[in-house]
């Protein structure tokens, strides 16, 4: 697939990926270039390896034993697979479908990556939780609760408190898999008012299964599809405007229309 | 296809049907001949239960006093003298046992749960011996304490002359409750939720850092659990410490001592004296000693249930 980014530099880059589970090809062939500060959002059919996909940049998915890749995902043009995975998850974080605050105390959610790198210092770490806080939209709402369990929050606030966690080991890139699925209508706004000030400093990858989500928040669109053995593939890939305007497929035309899916 | 008019028809003789009186006090009959049945069952074990405890404290109380508890056996036909070195040994042993079963049955719970399961451990010979660990915990738990016992007895005490011992006793000890800590530990770990790995391993943190940050602070309810319950295992066991720790009811002086623990004492003032009230003074003391672990087992889930759920 020849690149579709002309004035964008490029931050991920995944070249003949293709990820098994065993004997079963989930990716097949996905070539893909992904902007830095931008946000690109993947959308497709159910069980078309979308997650899988998002979770093969931070090589989350090697937590399930059977998973083998061959192809390659570059990150500034570094060979991902090759390279530390505790360091690589540094670089790229994750923000999951569920909500997952551990449970601790809202300060102890947002310390616990800076912490695990080392940081010590009271006053830096109080600095780095604010700061977290402050971007992902939440310190108005916990500055005086910071000792409450994260547990505790309302749905769209764990949200935004993993949001904050994420953010508080200065990640570059950020990978969100449905994040506003589990959230009513208000929280998914909030979240994704949080996800355009984001892209200024970040890179963000999301997955989402709502077309006006992808079509409202993001700059370019990833369109996913599976052949017929089940393999997912990248069908089509651009500016969102035009996936959403003038997809080239007939597949992504039907899709982003609510025809299948 | 039927036409409206008959499937109209249908639903009213059906409707007739469920509507029929006489098969709503069969089946309210039913109901409450089950409900009667189940409720003698629940009051039968109830009844039962009160009655030993309460035949024990009736039987126990008259013996117990300050005396009693702060003078140590003295031995003899009538079996003299209190419980005061039974008591002290008791603890030793639930101690020592546990200084070496707790962090070894937790140890491998750890690496069954969190890492023998890793996508890395591909190496067959590695995946066998952890299954057969695996089966052997399974097979430890079921095995009768006498068995553990035997075989304290022929290592411990005669192999490695050890002789009735302390340290004999809290060997075979943590043999017996060995397998109880690793498989509640193992359960606690399979509690907690994978997305708490997934959130801890996502912001680049280790494996170890991700176990002892998030993965145990979760599951210590759990293991705090299988901890108690092992206390009262080792509290409650005669015949293993019979043929390991001897019977001696002095005060133990170090790891090399024999001793008597409270149930063993009870065993012995049962067979060997005709002092059954004492027997029974004994056996009331062991009985609140298990109440209140417990009510600690209870009081402590409830506050780490309150601590992690943060309400």
């Amino acid at each position: 697939m020849p690149s579709l980014l002309s004035n964008e530099n490029l931050k991920i880059n995944a070249q003949k990926f293709n990820l098994f589970y065993g004997d079963f090809q989930a990716l097949k062939d996905i070539n893909v270039d992904i902007p830095e500060n931008a946000i690109t959002s993947i959308i497709g059919p159910s069980g078309c390896g979308k997650s899988t996909f998002l979770r093969s940049i931070n090589r989350m998915n090697e937590l399930i034993p059977s998973v083998k890749t061959d192809g390659g995902i570059y990150l500034d043009d570094e060979d991902i697979y090759t390279q530390d995975v505790v360091e690589l998850r540094k670089r790229v974080g994750m923000v999951f479908q569920r909500p997952n605050p551990f449970p601790k105390s809202i300060f102890d959610n947002v310390a616990y990556g800076p912490r695990a790198h080392g940081l010590k210092n009271k006053a830096v770490l109080e600095e780095i939780v604010e700061k977290s806080l402050t971007d992902s939209a939440l310190w108005d709402e916990v500055k005086d609760n910071l000792n409450k369990s994260g547990l505790a929050l309302s749905g769209g606030q764990q949200q935004r408190l993993c949001i904050a966690r994420a953010l508080a080991v200065e990640p570059e890139v950020i990978l969100m898999d449905e994040p506003a699925s589990a959230l009513d209508p208000i929280a998914t706004l909030k979240i994704e008012e949080l996800i355009q000030n984001l892209k200024k400093e970040y890179t963000i990858v999301i997955v989402t299964h709502n077309m006006q989500q992808a079509a409202r928040a993001s700059d370019y669109t990833m369109v996913f599809n599976m052949h017929p053995d089940r393999s997912g593939y990248i069908i089509e890939y651009g500016k969102t405007s035009q996936i959403f305007t003038n997809p080239q497929e007939k597949i992504t035309e039907d899709y982003i229309s609510g025809r299948f899916g | 296809m039927n036409n409206s008019l008959t499937k109209q028809q249908r639903m009213a003789a059906a409707r007739e049907k469920i509507n029929h009186k006489p098969n709503i006090r069969n089946r309210r009959l039913v109901q409450s001949l089950a409900f009667t049945f189940l409720w003698i069952m629940g009051f039968t074990t109830i009844a039962v239960l009160i009655w030993i405890v309460g035949y024990v404290f009736v039987k126990g109380f008259p013996s117990i006093n300050m005396e009693f508890l702060t003078t140590r056996p003295a031995g003899g036909f009538d079996g003299e003298g209190g419980i005061s070195t039974t008591i002290v040994t008791t603890v030793y042993l639930v101690i020592f046992t546990l200084a070496i079963a707790a962090p070894l049955g937790i140890g491998a719970a750890i690496y069954f749960v969190e890492y023998a399961n890793e996508g890395q451990t591909r190496n067959k010979i590695i995946r066998w011996l952890v299954k057969t660990a695996r089966t052997g915990v399974e097979i430890l738990a079921g095995v009768p304490s006498i068995i553990f016992g035997l075989f304290g007895f022929a290592i411990f005490v005669s192999y490695l002359k050890l002789g009735f011992s302390l340290l004999s006793a809290g060997l075979s000890g943590a043999c017996l409750v060995l397998p109880v800590i690793i498989r509640t530990t193992e359960e606690a770990l399979l509690a907690v939720p994978e997305s708490y790995r997934e959130g801890s391993l996502g912001l680049g943190a280790t494996k170890w850092q991700t176990v002892t940050g998030v993965v145990l602070p979760a599951a210590i309810p759990g293991i705090v659990t299988g901890i108690v319950l092992s206390v009262g295992r080792i509290i409650s066991e005669t015949a293993i410490f019979w043929v390991t720790l001897g019977g001696s009811y002095r005060l133990p002086q170090n790891l090399l001592s024999s001793g008597r623990t409270l149930a063993l004492h009870v065993y012995m003032l049962a067979t060997e004296t005709r002092a059954f009230d004492k027997a029974m003074g004994t056996s009331a003391i062991l009985i609140i000693i298990i109440i209140i672990l417990n009510l600690a087992i209870n009081l402590s889930s409830k506050y780490f249930q309150k601590r992690l759920s943060g309400k």
